[in-house]
């Protein structure tokens, strides 16, 4: 059953998120799916940080952010840039991989507690810069967040209907997802697995620890803010509340209900934590707790996650 | 092979080693006996690079090793068995010793297979759980793993750090007799011991180390007839 669940998982899934905003009944729909898949990509990015490297970042909402409001400066009246959609994006990358070796290099040596705490501090400090820097100088608008920020466009072509986003979101989540089993297959990969299981020791076998754990936050990073460049064009505006802490824990929530690890596993906490809040929102004031009970019921039932990440020994053994 | 010469080492304010003067010869079985905290692992992590000394210097096959990450110095071809073995424990026997051959990157695959055949054989427990979990395994199979992923470096010097603790009295032989059989094939050892019987059985060469000095060395006949160690190490009185 997992066995099968694993190999034909992913195209079903594919095939599922291809077909599902042709059948869903409103706009209100496509505009969760495409949300779905954003926060999808941010437990991709957390997946890279927590569960390949097994660095507990608290603070992770803050490159979501950094990408947001990198995004407003470069393609909004604000500063008066209207930069191309893909020029944009590519600063995003740097600059959000840049925020994450800086936030990593001090951490290197904390682990566990310790580096969680740091990551969490982190994150307040940057939701606390986005609300304050309005004065003197007025850099994130403050509170009231930056507005009529441009829409993406290819060579022309405007994207601004909810399964136009969709479309650009899935596509952009695909490729991540190609990227995020590249690296956990690759040498690097293999890295981030040794220092996740035992520090020391991966460093007695010759591990560069301090590379990996910076690349980690790196590459981690930068998915992030790529989804914070999304959000910020799809949005149109941004405001410092999209990125409290609550989101921080939303998106390790994902990770941790998926399974630690497991690439796809990511994808579907990203569905659940998205999209069980909207299926009970009939129940208007129960919905949380409803949602409480069914994530600690998954946790009781599998606490290693929807799915346990497949070890790289099963694959060698399978393909001798 | 390997020398020492003069190693300071402190964690902060407290000194673990004063003046440490070590070598071990090319071929030979050295061990380092001592009781807790006299700073024997201090001097393996030391060697490996994972603990840099306050003063002196660390030298192998003539070259200094002293400001090398570890990375560098497991590459130029030592390798460490750690204290208390830190085996990868959520991985499979096949990927903890893949991942002892880091340090040989663009090596074909072919080659590394091949090692992992040679750590079989020399560990015939180890194939029967290619793909069991290595927490799971016991002690002594988990010592067992932690020898086979240092020699998957590919080291001419190997350093074992407290092999026998925590087994049983069949493991500990049984350990023993494989340390003895890679050393016949030509493996340099350096063996940090408190079992000091067992451990002068298989070593040429032997030095005591007492609250960061070496205060006995010599040959293993000397060193099991010389005094200190009889009364420190061997229950005489």
């Amino acid at each position: 059953m997992t066995e099968r669940l694993t190999r034909y998982g992913p195209f079903l899934l594919a095939l599922i998120a291809l077909v599902a905003p042709l059948l869903a009944p409103n706009d209100y729909v496509i505009g969760v799916l495409a949300r779905i898949c954003l926060y999808a990509l941010l437990a991709l990015g957390l997946n890279i940080v927590v569960g390949f490297a097994g660095l507990l970042d608290l603070g992770f909402v803050a490159f979501f952010g950094i990408g947001s409001y990198v995004y407003a400066f470069l393609a909004s009246p604000h500063f008066g840039l209207h930069l191309p959609f893909a020029a944009v994006m590519l600063v995003i990358i740097f600059t959000a991989a840049g925020s994450g070796v800086l936030i990593g290099a001090p951490t290197l040596r904390l682990r566990g507690d310790y580096l969680a705490i740091v990551t969490l501090g982190f994150g307040e400090i940057t939701y606390i810069c986005l609300v304050n820097l309005d004065r003197p100088v007025n850099i994130t608008g403050g509170p009231n967040g930056l507005l009529s920020i441009d829409p993406p466009s290819f060579l022309g072509f405007v994207i601004d209907h909810n399964i136009e986003y969709y479309y650009l979101f899935l596509l952009t989540l695909g490729l991540v997802v190609l990227l995020s089993r590249r690296l956990r297959d690759s040498r690097i990969g293999w890295a981030w697995r040794a220092i996740r299981e035992d520090e020391i020791a991966a460093e007695a076998m010759g591990v560069n620890t301090t590379m990996a754990k910076l690349q980690a936050f790196a590459v981690g990073a930068s998915i992030a803010g790529f989804a914070g460049g999304l959000l910020a064009s799809w949005q149109r505006s941004v405001f410092p509340d999209n990125f409290l802490l609550q989101e921080s824990i939303n998106i390790l929530a994902m990770v941790i209900l998926g399974g630690l690890g497991s690439v796809l596993g990511a994808i579907l906490g990203a569905v659940a934590i998205v999209s069980l809040p909207e299926i009970f929102r009939d129940f208007a004031l129960y919905r949380l707790l409803a949602f409480g009970l069914i994530l600690i019921l998954v946790m009781i039932l599998r606490p290693q996650g929807l799915l346990a990440p497949r070890s790289g020994a099963r694959r060698s053994a399978e393909t001798k | 092979m390997l020398e020492l010469r003069q190693i300071v080492s402190q964690y902060g304010p407290v000194i673990a080693l004063r003046g440490v003067d070590l070598t071990v010869r090319q071929g030979e079985i050295t061990c380092l006996l001592g009781g807790n905290a006299a700073g024997k692992s201090t001097i393996m992590k030391t060697i490996i690079g994972l603990v840099r000394p306050t003063s002196g210097t660390v030298s192998f096959e003539g070259q200094t090793l002293n400001k090398l990450p570890t990375r560098a110095i497991v590459s130029r071809g030592i390798a460490l068995v750690p204290e208390g073995r830190r085996i990868f424990g959520r991985m499979t026997v096949w990927e903890n010793l893949a991942l002892g051959a880091h340090v040989r990157r663009g090596r074909p695959q072919a080659e590394i297979d091949e090692d992992i055949e040679r750590i079989y054989g020399l560990f015939p427990r180890l194939r029967e759980r290619v793909t069991q979990v290595a927490g799971t395994m016991s002690g002594g199979e988990q010592q067992m793993l932690a020898m086979g992923r240092a020699l998957m470096a590919r080291p001419r010097l190997l350093l074992l750090d407290e092999p026998s603790m925590g087994l049983s009295p069949a493991f500990v032989d049984q350990v023993f007799d494989i340390i003895q059989a890679i050393n016949r094939q030509g493996m340099t050892i350096l063996l940090v011991e408190q079992n000091a019987n067992v451990a002068l059985s298989i070593a040429q060469r032997g030095y005591v180390l007492t609250t960061g000095r070496i205060v006995a060395s010599g040959t293993s006949a000397e060193l099991l007839a010389a005094d200190e160690v009889r009364h420190a190490y061997l229950g005489e009185a």
